[in-house]
């Protein structure tokens, strides 16, 4: 078990920094999720912690022991592979078994770890298979066990699920929480997909642009999303935003008024689908629907608020109809205001 | 509407069921072409060596020997430096297969996997040593040669011939480790090998199929190489240089002989190694 340290960890490709002074702490046993769109720098800096790529500049400490000029074997970590990487001329067992054989364990030590590995992934009843016969979702799993077979002080994981299928990426997702949990094992993980983020990570680092724009556990990320980029990024409508004028400390759209902070010209209003309620008598912000869309759950009205674009999330039985104009209750305190000018988030009072 | 769909449709699923049986033909009749085009040769050669002396001039052949017999085959074996040339040949080849591998994987790896200033110019200088007709450095060749002492001897034309087949195995080697996933030698690194030890544990055992149709490719180069093998040797020829010194004057039969001992080595090898090719070309084969 080992914390980690990155401290301000830069990553040029020629004159292209892929990752501008990233810092980022994972605590011993913590599940930290790397999560942003492709190309934000999340899969360098996981080679980078690998020892797979060198950084330009900067540090990382595993465990209290600088490892930024280590190579991979020597950094006391085991990795998951996008592509599972499992080895296609060796069988599962002597797959799993890999990192242990090179650690020279004794016999029956190897026998011991890969059997217990193995029953943790449910892979024991084929051991003796050649990975060309197992399905994707069947790889994935040696490719997890095989990294848990070495008990890593740190488990490094790049987008393990995204070549499943919907329905086992939802199912592995629940078992690898349950397993990694039970290991206790420090991980970080990267992915794109916020569902996963949110649902397998004590706290996400949402990446863009080579740098992290907000570390926090998923809740904290949901309702209070550090930057416009977050905000929109997360969650699902993303968040709507809304430029409003704000004069005297309230902004006024349409007959509806709402507290503001004082800071800035362009205000824009950082407002959840969900959480604005219908209101039943048309008062509130008011909001144009163009398209109803029913999901099951819920309803999805896409519409305008004040001209502006907007996404909000109503109970599936509610009742309205495209073209109507409806209005919206908002709590002041479920709401981000964000400075149109730098992007941030106003902080709140 | 639906019956003017159902005109339309129904043509083109006759032509859809009509094709796969044409085009099975047109495979098998390919297929039995090619097949006929490598070994009506061959067997006309076994023929002509072990159908006795007076079969050769048999017309029309007979599909099948009538009198069967080893005769000119072990006379053939038996005249002086035969079996010397053989030996000397399989050495030569040998040798180019190991010296290919040696020097031409590494370079393909290199091309492979490290981006490096030059590696267009390099890939193109690889190539370029094959511009050179071996006519023209026959004669400074030789020279150097004799001087080295390496003249007259198998590992010369040994070095002679990797020259030929280095670039082939450079490139070929590339290709072959491009193919493999740069993820299988990281999880190598990560889960705590050596460079070395990744390339040996993980590279090579996925890289042997490609290996062996390079070594085939090599030693195939090496056996059929004929001017090179005649200006570099006196003495010590391979058997391709022997057989066209000794063969002008023989018997036909015995030229058939010659020739039949020259495809042997090739298709034992190829047989050897055709688990490999195989699984290279992606069929399975059990």
């Amino acid at each position: 078990m080992a914390d980690i340290v990155i401290d301000r960890v830069v990553k040029e490709f020629g004159s292209f920094r892929a990752l501008q002074e990233v810092s980022l702490t994972v605590n011993d046993g913590e599940f930290v999720a790397l999560l942003g769109p492709s190309g934000c720098g999340k899969t360098t800096l996981l080679r980078i912690i690998a020892g797979l790529e060198t950084q330009t500049s900067g540090r990382v400490v595993i465990g209290g022991q600088d490892v930024s000029d280590l190579a991979p074997r020597k950094r006391g970590l085991a990795m998951v592979f996008q592509n599972y990487a499992v080895f296609p001329h060796m069988t599962v067992f002597e797959n799993v078994a890999f990192g242990l054989r090179m650690q020279k364990a004794s016999q029956a030590d190897v026998k011991r770890k890969v059997e217990r590995a193995a029953a943790l992934l449910h892979i024991e009843s084929y051991l003796d298979r050649y990975p060309a016969k197992l399905s994707g979702g069947q790889r994935q799993r040696v490719a997890v066990a095989r990294a848990l077979a070495v008990e890593p002080a740190v488990l490094l994981m790049d987008e393990p699920l995204s070549n499943l299928d919907a329905l086992l990426r939802l199912e592995m997702r629940t078992e690898l929480k349950a397993v990694l949990r039970e290991a206790g094992t420090t991980t970080i993980y990267v992915t794109h997909d916020q569902t996963e983020a949110m649902g397998l990570a004590d706290r996400i680092a949402v990446m863009y642009g080579g740098k992290i724009d907000q570390i926090g556990s998923p809740l904290e990320i949901y309702a209070t999303p550090a930057t416009r980029f977050v905000g929109g990024f997360i969650g699902s409508p993303p968040m709507n935003f809304i430029k409003v004028a704000c004069s005297g400390g309230t902004a006024r759209i349409g007959e509806a008024a709402l507290p503001c902070p004082m800071a800035g010209k362009d205000l824009e209003l950082g407002l959840r689908g969900e959480d604005a309620a219908l209101s039943p008598n048309g008062s509130g912000i008011p909001f144009d629907v163009r398209v109803v869309e029913p999901m099951g759950s819920h309803l999805l009205l896409t519409g305008a608020i004040d001209g502006q674009l907007a996404r909000i999330v109503a109970p599936p039985t509610a009742k309205v109809n495209a073209g109507e104009r409806v209005g919206l209750n908002v709590d002041p305190s479920r709401v981000t205001w964000i400075d149109g000018s730098t992007g941030r988030a106003i902080a709140r009072a | 509407m639906t019956t003017t769909a159902a005109d339309l449709t129904s043509p083109a699923k006759n032509r859809a069921m009509a094709l796969p049986s044409a085009r099975r033909l047109l495979l098998w009749t390919g297929l039995a072409v090619l097949i006929a085009w490598v070994l009506v040769p061959i067997y006309l050669v076994a023929l002509g060596a072990f159908g006795g002396r007076l079969g050769v001039f048999r017309w029309p052949k007979s599909i099948w020997p009538s009198d069967l017999s080893f005769a000119a085959m072990s006379q053939f074996l038996a005249i002086e430096g035969v079996f010397n040339a053989l030996l000397n040949s399989l050495i030569a080849a040998g040798l180019t297969v190991v010296f290919s591998i040696a020097l031409g994987a590494p370079a393909g790896y290199a091309l492979a996997r490290y981006t490096f200033r030059g590696q267009n110019a390099y890939r193109l200088l690889v190539l370029l040593t094959r511009a050179f007709p071996l006519a023209i450095l026959a004669l400074p060749l030789t020279v150097s040669f004799i001087r080295l002492g390496l003249y007259d001897t198998p590992f010369g034309v040994s070095l002679i011939h990797t020259v030929l087949a280095l670039p082939f195995a450079a490139l070929v080697t590339q290709s072959l480790f491009m193919g493999i996933p740069r993820e299988y030698e990281e999880a190598a690194w990560v889960f705590g090998c050596t460079r070395f030890q990744a390339f040996i544990k993980v590279i090579l055992p996925l890289a042997l199929p490609g290996l062996a149709a390079t070594a085939i490719f090599a030693f195939v180069i090496s056996w059929n190489e004929v001017f090179a093998a005649s200006i570099l040797t006196v003495r010590e020829r391979t058997l391709t240089a022997y057989l066209l010194r000794i063969l002008a004057e023989s018997p036909l039969h015995y030229r058939f002989a010659g020739g039949f001992i020259l495809i042997i080595p090739s298709v034992l090898f190829i047989f050897a190694v055709r688990r490999y090719l195989f699984a290279v070309w992606g069929i399975a084969s059990k």
